[in-house]
């Protein structure tokens, strides 16, 4: 028999805990990412001679594999004095190459923005930090919500990227189990269905999501 | 971005890499790193190849396929876009083998890559078919052209322009994809700069190495797509051309 029940749920409970693990990495991850392209997207438009650097830096991070990047700040940030552990150095490579991403989300949620609302604020005599808290942020933000949930579902896909420097996460787990067992078949499997499913829900949340602020945009 | 401001970039990549390489310390590195970019770039032509095909194939199949087809098409392009890149590559390396079909590690990378990509590609395709205007399918249907016609001859061509862009986005995704490779045992660049890195502790001219050669070849793909688009959007009245 090529696939053993019993087996599958034997190691059901380890891949569960670490499930929890890739679950973690996606929410801290994410949470870099949103923040972070945030702040990108913001200097870029307040200081304006920033934009050309901060171009150039989110290509390089976006035209470079994130798999080098989590092994650059796993591997060469030690050489400056900068000893991460494997979970921490794998969330932030996995947050700042997202951040990159996001970043040109909102810019274009900001570029979406009537020019008249700038100038608005400018004539009612607002500073720029009350002008993106109060007036351009609250506005932007909900017409992208549904692209960043379509980031925050491809990030949790690459978690599993986090198994090449060690990071007890599912991948990782379903590796251990294979090496020690030679069943791979179970294992594998049950890590792709997992992932499976999580998207298929997250696609799913992200659609309902979308409706229900495009039916508030409309009204 | 520009395609001048690309240009410039990929320019100063490869000068950094050729400054480099003057010093000892980097270019005792050079010649293995590149043996590796070789295999990534051999495995990035031939899974950028099958996911065109598989996506034109599956976004065909999806829209005017007879209904067994269209299942087997959104199967296919859920369960590819749905699950990890790295835990298809896995899924077809060791437990492809237990139901006694064993593909070498090479054959993997480009099946498992050009089928993921493919996967999102075929939305593009979909999308892009979607967004030549009805009047030119009505147009067709005057000429008494059959479906197939239509398809080939007007409708097709239409989209292509529109399906470049996003290819170019997928094509660069696929390239950095094959990094996973060095984890299903391929010498490609990301494997070569850990074996090294293994061996000898000089992590820092090696990865900063690897890293400029990714960049150099993504700005290659970039840069030619951006070309490619202006030339096939030559003559054609579109609004964000030229």
């Amino acid at each position: 028999m090529i696939w053993d029940w019993s087996f599958a749920l034997e190691i059901l409970p380890v891949l569960a805990r670490a499930a929890v693990i890739s679950i973690e990495a996606t929410l801290l991850g994410f949470a870099i990412a949103a923040s972070l392209g945030l702040v990108l997207a913001v200097i870029r438009i307040a200081v304006p001679w920033t934009g050309w650097t901060i171009s150039v830096l989110v290509e390089l991070i976006r035209s470079t594999p994130l798999l080098i990047q989590i092994f650059f700040l796993y591997f060469v940030f030690p050489k400056f004095g900068l000893v991460l552990d494997a979970f921490t150095a794998g969330v932030m490579a996995i947050g700042i190459h997202y951040a990159a991403y996001c970043s040109e989300v909102y810019r274009a949620g900001f570029d979406n923005i009537h020019r008249g609302q700038w100038e608005a604020s400018i004539a009612l005599n607002l500073s720029s930090w009350t002008t993106f808290r109060d007036i351009i942020i609250p506005q932007a933000i909900p017409p992208i919500v549904p692209a960043l949930g379509n980031y925050l579902v491809a990030l949790f896909k690459e978690t599993p990227l986090l198994s090449a420097i060690a990071v007890l996460e599912l991948m990782q787990t379903a590796k251990i189990i294979g090496s020690e067992t030679f069943r791979y078949t179970e294992p594998i499997t049950l890590v792709g269905l997992f992932f499976l499913a999580m998207s298929l829900v997250s696609a799913a949340l992200i659609r309902a999501l979308e409706r229900l602020l495009n039916r508030r945009n409309t009204r | 971005m520009g395609i001048r401001t690309l240009v410039a970039m990929l320019f100063v990549s490869l000068a950094v890499i050729a400054v480099l390489a003057t010093q000892a310390t980097y270019r005792l590195f050079l010649p293995g790193l590149l043996q590796g970019a070789v295999l990534t770039m051999e495995i990035a032509i031939l899974g950028s190849l099958l996911a065109v095909i598989m996506g034109v194939l599956a976004a065909l199949a999806r829209m005017y396929g007879p209904a067994p087809l269209r299942w087997l098409a959104t199967v296919y392009v859920e369960i590819f876009r749905g699950t990890s890149a790295l835990v298809q590559l896995f899924w077809l390396f060791f437990v492809l083998p237990q139901f006694g079909v064993t593909l070498d590690a090479f054959l993997v990378a480009v099946l498992a890559l050009g089928l993921n990509v493919g996967a999102y590609g075929s939305e593009c395709v979909r999308g892009a078919i979607q967004s030549v205007a009805r009047g030119q399918w009505e147009a067709g249907t005057a000429l008494n052209m059959s479906r197939a016609q239509m398809l080939r001859r007007i409708i097709l061509p239409q989209a292509f322009i529109a399906m470049i862009p996003p290819w170019g986005n997928l094509f660069i995704e696929l390239l950095k994809s094959t990094a996973l490779v060095s984890l299903i045992t391929l010498s490609d660049l990301a494997f070569k700069a850990q074996q090294m890195n293994q061996n000898t502790f000089k992590t820092i001219p090696i990865f900063t190495l690897v890293l400029l050669m990714y960049l150099a070849m993504s700005l290659t793909v970039s840069i030619g797509m951006r070309l490619l688009e202006k030339r096939a959007s030559l003559g054609l009245a579109r609004g964000k051309a030229a």
